[in-house]
């Protein structure tokens, strides 16, 4: 029999060098006349050690990493097909500490199977879930759902169960699913990673959100910057038809379900679910004032469901295994897992799914290994470009949805940015204002010109200008953006700016140097 | 390099006709035209307009509202650069400097010899492996100096 190898087609594995590692294997084994067989799976997530190889032995898994085609004849030479020592051994894959100490639910199969085998998804649990759930009442489903205690994995945090509710409540000759797979926020990549490794996962949940709330037609709105994803779903959506999960009658129960899967066209904004909603109907993403709710009146007018990527995928093990399993993890109103995405200057960057209550210097350091720079680490952005700027003092808070808020901060999608102490924080409070301009859709008067006042207001601060009146000028304006902005982008957008402010004034106070000019500036303008 | 076609009328018309009936048609259609010819010509707003029973206007609005479209062919390579926070804590900035310098070009600009575009995105999904770049669709991760010479000098070939 061959022996299998994996060599992960994730798009980050891809990025460093992923394809070529692959196409060396196979050329040397058949140099060597031995029989491989070679499976591109999904990442495990241990980013930084990609690409991540590994070899099927009798009972383990074992890995070798980061591997480059150089390295391949060595790898042969060394024996690694039958578990012989290289220098890259990493041991088996599920003792590496990043991964032993995961709680791997929604990621579960991700890096284990081969992401468009629908065998090896059924062979791992797949399909369980939407069996479960043909056999219960919507009622229950929905039941089910909230009882969990999940709650929206976007950012807003908003409880899944309740969400459905409305939407199975509302009667309609049509209903809609679509997935948020518009995963705009810097620092986060889960989603992507959970669609190019376990693409299957996310056909699933909305299946079975489709079934709880009668809904025939679901959308994944994807940002056009993840071609990958967007190959991978695609096809697996084709497999799912092929296969009846998707169709006339999902998996052979009378209800109808397909979905289509269609690109964003690089807009921030169409991550916010109005926006989206415009943006799937074709039109400019320019967000809708609430009420009403989309799970009232949503894509094309009709009660729609509309969910993350992640808390879509972590529908299926809720109903596979019960609410109680998922909402035995986590703690106080945050239930289950949450996949945290190490990001930036950290030396073992990557996604590490764990139950809500890690702190957030546990995260970084006890599993990140701390900056890759190896200087000190000086701030931190948690939940993306509209997420507070935290400083060394506040690294203590548990990563959960409260705690961060009581700090004035918020957990988001899971991303955590880190930065050493090359870091400017006026510069990044001033790159915040300026994605806000470039970013918001120009609805309402406080993003969209709020935004661009604000990048004046601490030109002219860090110029040295009027501080104390221009200061008291960027805390109204802050505030009335929070107040009065239509959507998150301009209500969310001051945190970061006063975070920086307050945690940070020093960097505010400084000579203007030309690092204060960022060219930035024009780009605003395009 | 990607293979892009000299406008066509003929073939711009069977790509609208293919998807006109899809709900929230739009994209869908301007993303077909754009894979094809590498931006949205002119020409094609009032075969859209009349296709989806929207004027033109509405169809240019749709066109400016989203970074991605471009009006414009590219050049023969498109090279974009991660200017996000994630990549800022990698210094993409002192890349970005670099690229622009030995291009020749700033953001949103194609060299005078039509080889390369050179854009800004926000965010590649690509965080832990700042700072990262994409060369014709493909992703690039922790792009070092030497890296970084090696795509310049794929994108100017």
């Amino acid at each position: 029999m061959s022996v299998r190898v994996y060599v992960p087609l994730d798009a980050a594995a891809r990025s460093v060098g992923a394809d070529e590692v692959a196409a060396a294997i196979a050329g040397e084994a058949i140099a060597r006349e031995i029989d491989i067989e070679i499976v591109r799976n999904g990442t495990r997530g241990m980013v930084w050690l990609e690409p991540l190889v590994e070899v099927a032995t009798s009972g383990s898994r074992l890995a070798y990493g980061p591997v480059s085609p150089a390295d391949v004849p060595s790898l042969f030479d060394s024996g690694f097909l039958t578990g012989g020592s290289h220098q890259l051994s990493l041991g088996p894959t599920s003792g590496i500490p990043f991964f032993a100490r995961q709680d791997r639910v929604t990621f579960a199969r991700c890096g284990l199977i081969d992401p468009l085998s629908l065998d090896e998804y059924r062979a791992n649990g797949g399909l369980a879930g939407l069996t479960r759930a043909l056999a219960m009442t919507r009622e229950a489903i929905v039941q089910e759902v909230t009882d969990s205690g999940l709650r929206g994995r976007g950012g807003a945090g908003f409880p899944t169960g309740i969400k459905w509710k409305t939407v199975l409540d509302e009667p309609a000759d049509q209903k809609y699913i679509v997935c948020n797979a518009d995963e705009g926020d810097s620092g986060t990549f889960a989603d992507r990673m959970l669609m190019e490794g376990d693409p299957f996962v996310l056909i699933e949940g909305m299946a079975i959100a489709a079934v709880a709330v009668g809904a025939t037609m679901g959308y994944v709105y994807l940002r056009s910057e993840y071609p990958d994803a967007f190959n991978i779903l695609q096809r697996a959506v084709a497999i799912s038809r092929d296969a009846g999960i998707l169709g006339p009658s999902a998996l052979g129960s009378g209800h109808p379900f397909d979905i289509d899967v269609r690109l964003g066209a690089g807009a921030y904004i169409c991550g916010e679910e109005t926006s989206l909603l415009e943006s799937l109907e074709g039109k400019r993403g320019v967000i809708r004032a609430k009420p009403p709710l989309p799970a009232i009146s949503g894509l094309f007018g009709k009660p729609t469901v509309v969910n993350n990527v992640l808390s879509l995928a972590s529908v299926p093990a809720i109903l596979e295994k019960g609410a109680g399993y998922y909402a035995a993890f986590g703690t106080g109103r945050s239930r289950g897992t949450m996949p945290l995405q190490l990001a930036g200057n950290i030396k073992h960057g990557g996604l590490f799914e764990t139950a809500f209550g890690m702190t957030i210097r546990e995260a970084i350091f006890a599993v990140g290994g701390g900056t890759a720079s190896g200087r000190p680490l000086r701030a931190i952005q948690i939940g993306g470009p509209l997420g507070a700027y935290f400083p060394d003092h506040l690294l203590d808070t548990p990563l959960d949805y409260e705690a961060m808020a009581a700090q004035k901060g918020m957990l988001g999608h899971g991303g955590i940015v880190v930065f050493d102490d090359s870091v400017d924080l006026a510069r990044q409070a001033r790159f915040a204002m300026d994605f806000c301009a470039i970013e918001s859709c120009g609805k309402c008067t406080p993003c969209r010109i709020g935004s661009t006042r604000g990048v004046e207001v601490i030109d002219r601060i860090v110029a040295g200008e009027d501080r104390a009146l221009n200061l008291e000028l960027l805390d109204d304006l802050c505030e009335v953006m929070v107040d009065a902005s239509l959507c998150q982008l301009g209500g969310l957008t001051p945190f970061p700016v006063l975070s920086a402010l307050r945690h940070f004034p020093e960097d505010f106070d400084r000579p203007a140097t030309a690092s204060h000019q960022p060219a930035l500036a024009k780009e605003g303008s395009q | 390099m990607i293979g892009f076609v000299s406008w066509d009328a003929t073939l711009a018309a069977d790509l609208i006709r293919a998807r006109r009936q899809l709900p929230g048609a739009t994209l869908p259609i301007l993303h077909a035209l754009q894979d094809t010819f590498g931006y949205v010509d002119d020409q094609a707003i009032p075969l859209i307009a009349d296709a989806l029973n929207i004027s033109r206007a509405e169809v240019v609005g749709v066109i400016h509202f989203y970074h991605d479209f471009r009006q414009q062919p590219p050049g023969r390579h498109i090279l974009r650069l991660c200017r996000a926070e994630a990549c800022q804590s990698m210094d993409c900035d002192s890349l970005a400097g670099h690229v622009r310098e030995r291009l020749g070009v700033d953001f949103g600009e194609t060299t005078a010899d039509g080889a390369v575009t050179l854009e800004a995105v926000y965010c590649l999904g690509n965080c832990a492996l700042s700072p990262a770049a994409m060369l014709d669709g493909r992703l690039i991760g922790r792009v070092d100096p030497a890296r970084a010479e090696q795509l310049l000098a794929e994108a100017q070939a």
